[in-house]
């Protein structure tokens, strides 16, 4: 072992590291954004909409949650153009972790969703809301608050899977460590300080979680 | 160019027999560090939980290719450069560790107190109280959550194609450069993927279901 570290070639290029951190901070958001609102739809179809609806939502959630990331980004950033659907990285990237997102998110806020006491709706229903606005009003905001911890869990994985999308060149950081790692050959030394990066990324978005969750959701009175 | 035919896609089906290898393998050796974590994570000794918590903490909060790669480039560096096959394996034993030591770590402790306390009335020591008491009964527990675990595992394995490991994946991106067919081979490669994990995750529910049903008495 007589390798010695050489962190300067990495410190020189912080800002391109932290541009690629930002640029994994801005996709990820996105996608955890569209994923939950695809995921309410989804999971309002689920469970109450027609039998077919429900085993299409059921079979591509399945689908997805079967198959691993990495096929499904070969999938669409390859495989669409054979349909004349070319894709740009980044939109295929974002497309990708959108429909691998939601799929997770589907499960998450369906077992929220079954989770609310029928009585809730009961109530709505006989005060004069219509299903929509029972579910607008009164089962969502309880099934999100009651899934809230495994939603967060769950969207951090996503950003972390969202190194994936580096294989096809999309802009993020794991993309930014590998052009770093191709011109210094400092491969250890990126590498690890990216892993570090992510690292703090996770820590973040826990944290932020928490918050909104605190925001959102205070403690109910006399629970 | 050449077009695609019936011995292509026997190709395929043989290349998921390196994935049911990786899987297994990572499954024995994350089944290992698994179970070391677990009882880490348990142990009396503050500096073993303190270890086994940043242990998990640290590979379930980065991202697992980055983990591959720095065992891949990282040894290399270090003047012990591993073949593919074995920087795959020991990446992914060691993040299936993470993930196994916590699942673990949950069914032992849902085990019911007062049994270990039994376990330690009658003059059991550490080994024997936890291998003929807790262990068994916390073994009950795990099986649902180590078989959903199982499914993440073989889809994680799909990433040692990027260090170049030829698995599935690696195979179906050989085969789309040599016959431009990108679509065909992906989606099939999907449903051998969709194949090797659906089972699982039935299975999974399944004994999920029926471990609800044995504690709702």
């Amino acid at each position: 072992m007589d390798y010695t570290f050489h962190f300067i070639d990495v410190w020189r290029a912080r800002d391109e590291l932290l541009w690629g951190a930002a640029l994994t901070v801005r996709l990820s958001v996105i996608s955890m954004v569209l994923s939950l609102a695809i995921a309410v739809a989804g999971a309002l179809a689920r469970t109450s909409g027609p039998v077919w609806l429900r085993g299409l939502v059921a079979a591509y959630v399945e689908f997805v949650r079967n198959t691993p990331f990495l096929v499904q980004v070969f999938v669409i950033f390859f495989g669409l153009p054979a349909f004349g659907i070319r894709l740009e990285a980044n939109t295929g990237a974002l497309i990708a972790m959108v429909l691998n997102g939601s799929a997770y998110t589907i499960e998450i806020v369906r077992a929220g969703i079954e989770a609310v006491d029928r009585g809730q709706v009961e109530a709505a229903t006989a005060l004069g809301l219509h299903r929509l606005q029972a579910f607008r009003h009164i089962v969502l905001p309880q099934a999100l608050r009651a899934v809230f911890a495994p939603l967060g869990s769950q969207f951090i994985l996503l950003m972390l899977n969202s190194s994936i999308v580096s294989v096809i060149s999309a802009d993020e950081l794991t993309a930014a460590a590998q052009d770093i790692q191709s011109r210094t050959f400092r491969s250890f030394e990126v590498y690890i300080v990216v892993i570090a990066m992510y690292f703090v990324l996770s820590l973040g978005f826990s944290g932020v979680f928490a918050g909104l969750n605190r925001l959102f959701f205070p403690k109910l009175e006399g629970r | 160019m050449r077009s695609l035919n019936f011995g292509d896609f026997v190709f395929l089906v043989t290349a998921a027999r390196w994935t049911i290898l990786l899987s297994l393998s990572a499954f024995l050796g994350g089944g290992l560090i698994g179970i070391l974590i677990a009882l880490l994570r348990v142990s009396s000794s503050g500096a073993a939980r303190w270890f086994a918590i940043a242990y998990i903490q640290i590979f379930q909060g980065t991202p697992l290719l980055l983990q591959l790669f720095l065992v891949f480039f990282g040894t290399d560096m270090l003047g012990m450069p591993l073949s593919p096959w074995v920087a795959a394996t020991l990446g992914l034993s060691l993040n299936a560790g993470a993930f196994l030591g916590e699942i673990w770590r949950g069914s032992i402790q849902s085990v019911p107190k007062a049994q270990s306390e039994a376990a330690m009335a009658l003059g059991l020591h550490y080994l024997p109280r936890m291998r003929l008491v807790v262990l068994p009964q916390a073994l009950r527990i795990a099986t649902a959550p180590t078989v959903g675990f199982l499914v993440n595992l073989v889809k994680s394995t799909s990433l040692a194609a990027i260090i170049g490991f030829v698995e599935l994946t690696r195979a179906a991106q050989l085969l789309n450069n040599a016959t431009f067919r990108p679509f065909t081979i992906f989606f099939s490669v999907a449903i051998l993927y969709f194949m090797l994990c659906w089972p699982l995750t039935i299975a999974s529910r399944r004994l999920e279901r029926r471990m609800a049903a044995a504690y709702q008495r």
